[in-house]
């Protein structure tokens, strides 16, 4: 192996440096129309009428179009994946009678000029009689859909033993109140289409900023009645996802649509506004913890109710909140553990995954839990949680409770979590930082220390597919299903196919995203492109590899032991002047294979299904400290150990971890999503929902262990999400180190400057003896 | 196609990557559509079309300028500089970009290219800045994708190549 773990240089770069990318909004074609679409303004009315005529007439415009006129195509769209407890309703491609949250596409344009259907979609009458709207997670609410009168969504619990008995066992019991509020993934590429019908093929191609296009195929061949032969979808360059690109969108069926109701290209590029109104969120959950544990601050049982917030439709199904409940008890052996969630229904945007997925919930949560223990024992953190980590010999450990995909327990596969947690605090030099922090205190700064670690799931299948072909140029092509958003995936499956063909990456051109490239696709989430994708390419080059040699024995008339390859050609070891090129073999293998005994093409065609998923660990460490008029933190130094198996190229995964942890910090202290009481954003922009900056960022040292997953054949674990998960944890715990005993609780996350004032100490806050309720 | 969509039109002519460009607009077109759909300059990308996030910095006579916040009509006889224009004529990469490559400054590009005028500018001005100044001077432009260090390293990288190579004073 050559080139997997080699620090190699992206081969994306120069196109994106030079202003060469091909990002969907950069895409023309011949007669291309702009549709904009009319959003609604309200987060629950009935939809009595529309009238589009003064639209219609507007100069430029060529089509106007509502739920009325989209026939066997205004359907819901389907939910993925399906749960028992599940009472799931997604969107159909423009609202019908009624819409559920302000956002909601009401109707569409097309017009010869962006410019002209923006002002056309001014001039659509629509009559809404607004009705109240369920604003809040609490019994009682508005129903958002009518045969889900109490807006429950779904209700899992999920149980190891017996956790009442543990916790009345148990020597010592705490409770805490942990709320989670909203964010995005903000990629700051929004979405975006374009989608050509050509008449004569009757095909239609659709190129879309998505994370998933084998996925929107399916939906559009399902609403639009069209065989799966007839839609190619294409990922161009894609501006970033995190989240906010994995789900199938109305816009993704409605533009096609469009496109082939007149015949003519249609692109539509969603503005920030409309991705803060309508691209899906996440977060949003209130839980009530309950843990017992022994003085010695070893925990004995877990109990964890909490309510989330799944906005008005379900197009991910109960996904997230199954992701926090079954990932509750994360890095640490507990033996007795309840984690249950009740999914409700609001009369806002929908949720879905966004980079962490749930789990950076679950690592707030029982961080915060190893906190409390700590404080309630008088013990170290870090010791803490040391004494209740799964060690290395527990591997694989079972951790008892079912995996969000219903297809056994959470099993952590490979790691060595202590040792992880260990490198982290040696790295951050922790007691010399935690001496630093409280000889800050003594003097009346407020500064402090934080640590949490983490596992996340990573590599989630069903399958990823991949075709990797030498043709008859001698030019080596890798398909893969997955997509890339930024991660590197051109060069990473590029490391991979090289050194299964024994080439270099400059010899292999990757081409992710394409329907037409490989027929089944997944894409591109829940850390999953390199390790379940990778393990595809190296499969699929594994295969023409071994089919070169025996072309190449065969043609050179030797043993395939007596082949030496030097880059796309392979030699006769004994007599080097004998020699046959990668090219050479396309054409035979295009030409004679029945003598040859092999099948036509130099190509393999192949799918990596893991059998579970695999985990990846580690520990962040961070020291903060807060201005005491401000209570604006300063993050001074940030170290992370991190273990996601082997890597194929570390300055990637530290990409990823870097860009992470800088989300995390955004979801932390600066970025939410609000609404008022009647559903209306309160953060439609850059000026309200602040994206972390430079100077929001501290600069990190990272650390990285490799312990190889046993699941696939690299032995790869993702990353992609890994960093952002303890991040609200890491600094929660650092705030409430720098208040001291006298300053308030972190109980709930994003922490903004309000929250945060909340949290100062007495003397500092000036409200010494009000007796106020601390906890924000 | 917005030069048709109004009734008023006015002339603009830029010298634009160091040559001269005409277009007949409609007033309220902006710059970066000018750029991005009649001279087909997509490397200039809008990302928040509110002056926030600065994907679509590009040099006016010289100044990093927002061209979502600019009328086209605005740049008449000015000079526009866009990232397709950074590196000169060559095929090879202009040294910051050079350096955005070595450090892995970039992940899914769609800021890069906003991010590369910001500190075109900044470092013409600034030979040798500290790591704060420099974070202070990237603060206008949002990155998603790569929690800024790469960035900051490789302008680090980029000043210290440049103070390097240049002429003594």
């Amino acid at each position: 192996m050559k080139f997997v773990g080699d620090r190699h240089l992206r081969k994306e770069d120069p196109r994106l440096l030079t202003g060469r990318g091909r990002y969907v909004a950069d895409l023309t074609l011949p007669g291309l129309l702009h549709a904009v679409i009319l959003r609604s303004p309200h987060a629950h009315a009935r939809i009595r009428r529309i009238d589009t005529e003064r639209a219609r007439a507007h100069p430029g415009v060529v089509d106007v179009v509502t739920f009325a006129d989209l026939g066997p195509a205004g359907r819901a769209m389907p939910v993925a994946p399906p749960h028992p407890a599940l009472r799931g309703h997604n969107f159909a491609p423009l609202a019908g009678d009624r819409a559920r949250f302000v956002g909601e596409p009401v109707a569409a344009v097309a017009a010869e000029s962006r410019y002209a259907a923006e002002d056309a979609i001014e001039l659509i009458e629509v009559e809404y009689e607004p009705l109240p709207s369920a604003q809040t997670l609490a019994p009682g609410a508005p129903a958002v859909h009518e045969d889900v009168a109490d807006n429950l969504a779904g209700r899992v619990s999920l149980t190891r033993g017996d956790v009442e008995a543990a916790l009345r066992a148990a020597p010592r019991v705490a409770s805490v109140r942990l709320r989670i509020g909203r964010g995005g993934g903000q990629p700051m590429e929004t979405r975006g289409l374009v989608a050509d019908w050509n008449a004569a093929l009757e095909q239609l191609t659709v190129w879309a900023s998505s994370q998933v296009p084998h996925q929107i195929r399916q939906f559009i061949v399902d609403l639009l009645d069209l065989a799966p032969h007839q839609v190619r979808v294409v990922a161009p360059d894609v501006g970033g996802g995190f989240g906010a690109k994995l789900i199938v969108y109305p816009e993704d069926v409605l533009i096609p649509f469009l496109a082939r109701r007149l015949a003519r290209p249609v692109r539509w590029i969603e503005d920030r506004l409309e991705h803060m109104l309508a691209a899906t969120q996440e977060r949003e959950q209130e839980h009530e913890v309950t843990v017992g544990f022994d003085d010695a601050g070893q925990l004995l049982a877990l109990r964890d109710r909490f309510v989330h917030d799944t906005g008005a439709y379900t197009p991910r199904g109960l996904v997230v909140p199954l992701l926090t409940a079954s990932m509750l008890t994360g890095p640490y052996r507990i033996p007795a553990v309840e984690s249950t969630f009740e999914s409700r229904y609001t009369h806002r945007v929908p949720v879905t995954p966004y980079r962490g997925a749930g789990q950076p919930q679950a690592v707030f949560v029982i961080e915060r839990v190893l906190d409390l223990v700590a404080r309630e024992t008088g013990r170290d953190r870090a010791q803490v949680r040391l004494a209740n980590l799964v060690r290395a010999a527990d591997m694989p450990w079972d951790t008892g409770l079912p995996n969000y995909r219903g297809s056994g327990h959470v099993v952590l596969d490979s790691g060595d979590l202590p040792s992880v947690l260990r490198r982290a605090l040696e790295s951050a030099g922790y007691e010399a930082r935690a001496a630093e922090a409280a000889a800050a205190r003594a003097e009346g700064r407020l500064v402090g220390v934080g640590v949490a670690s983490y596992v996340e799931l990573t590599g989630v299948g069903p399958f990823e597919s991949a075709r990797v072909r030498v043709d008859a140029a001698g030019r080596i092509t890798a398909w893969s299903g997955v997509t890339t958003q930024g991660q590197g995936l051109e060069t990473t499956l590029a490391q991979v196919a090289a050194d299964e063909l024994g080439v270099t990456p400059a010899d292999v051109t990757v081409i992710t995203g394409d329907t037409a490239g490989v027929e089944h696709g997944t894409g591109s989430f829940a850390s999953r492109a390199a390790v379940v994708g990778g393990s595809a390419v190296a499969l699929a080059a594994r295969d023409v590899h071994a089919k070169t040699r025996l072309l190449a024995a065969r043609a050179l008339g030797v043993a395939e032991a007596d082949l030496e390859q030097a880059g796309r050609a392979f030699t006769d070891r004994r007599r080097p002047e004998r020699r046959v090129t990668f090219a050479e073999l396309a054409r035979l293998a295009g030409a004679a294979t029945a003598a040859l005994g092999v099948e036509p093409g130099l190509e393999s065609t192949r799918f990596f299904q893991p059998t579970d998923m695999t985990y990846s660990s580690g520990a962040h460490v961070t020291l903060v400290e807060l201005d005491p008029l401000s209570a604006a933190v300063r993050i001074l130094g940030y170290w992370i150990s991190h273990d996601s198996g082997r890597l194929i190229n570390p300055l990637v995964v530290e990409g990823q971890l870097q860009g992470a942890v800088a989300l995390g910090i955004g979801s932390a202290l600066l970025e939410e999503i609000a609404y008022d009481e009647t559903g209306q954003l309160l953060a439609g922009s850059y000026m309200d929902y602040l994206l972390p900056t430079a100077t929001d960022v501290p600069t990190m040292v990272i650390d990285h262990l490799e312990t190889p997953s046993p699941l696939n054949p690299l032995g790869l674990k993702g990353v992609g999400e890994s960093g952002a998960l303890p991040v609200p944890a890491v600094l929660a715990s650092a705030i409430e180190d720098a208040v001291g005993p006298t300053g308030g609780r972190v109980t709930r996350m994003p922490l903004g400057p309000a929250r945060l004032m909340e949290l100062l100490p007495p003397v500092l806050s000036g409200d010494e003896g009000t007796g106020r309720d601390r906890a924000t | 196609m917005t030069a048709r969509a109004g009734p008023t039109t006015h002339d603009v002519t830029a010298i634009v990557n160091g040559v001269e460009r005409r277009a007949r607009v409609i007033p309220r077109l902006l710059l970066a559509d000018l750029l991005r759909e009649e001279w087909g300059l997509t490397g200039t990308h809008l990302g928040c079309e509110h002056g926030a996030c600065g994907a679509c910095t590009v040099l006016l006579d010289g100044e990093p300028t927002r061209a979502c916040l600019v009328f086209a009509v605005q740049v008449d006889g000015c000079r526009v500089d866009t990232v397709e224009g950074l590196a000169g004529d060559g095929a090879g990469l202009h040294p910051l970009q050079e350096a955005f490559r070595a450090r892995h400054a970039l992940q899914c590009g769609f800021c890069t290219p906003g991010i590369l005028m910001t500190l075109t500018a900044y470092l013409r001005e600034h030979l040798a800045p500290s790591e704060a100044e420099l974070r202070e001077a990237l603060s206008g432009n949002l990155c998603r994708c790569t929690g800024y260090q790469h960035i900051v390293q490789a302008a680090l990288d980029a000043a210290a190549a440049g103070r390097a190579t240049a002429p003594p004073a």
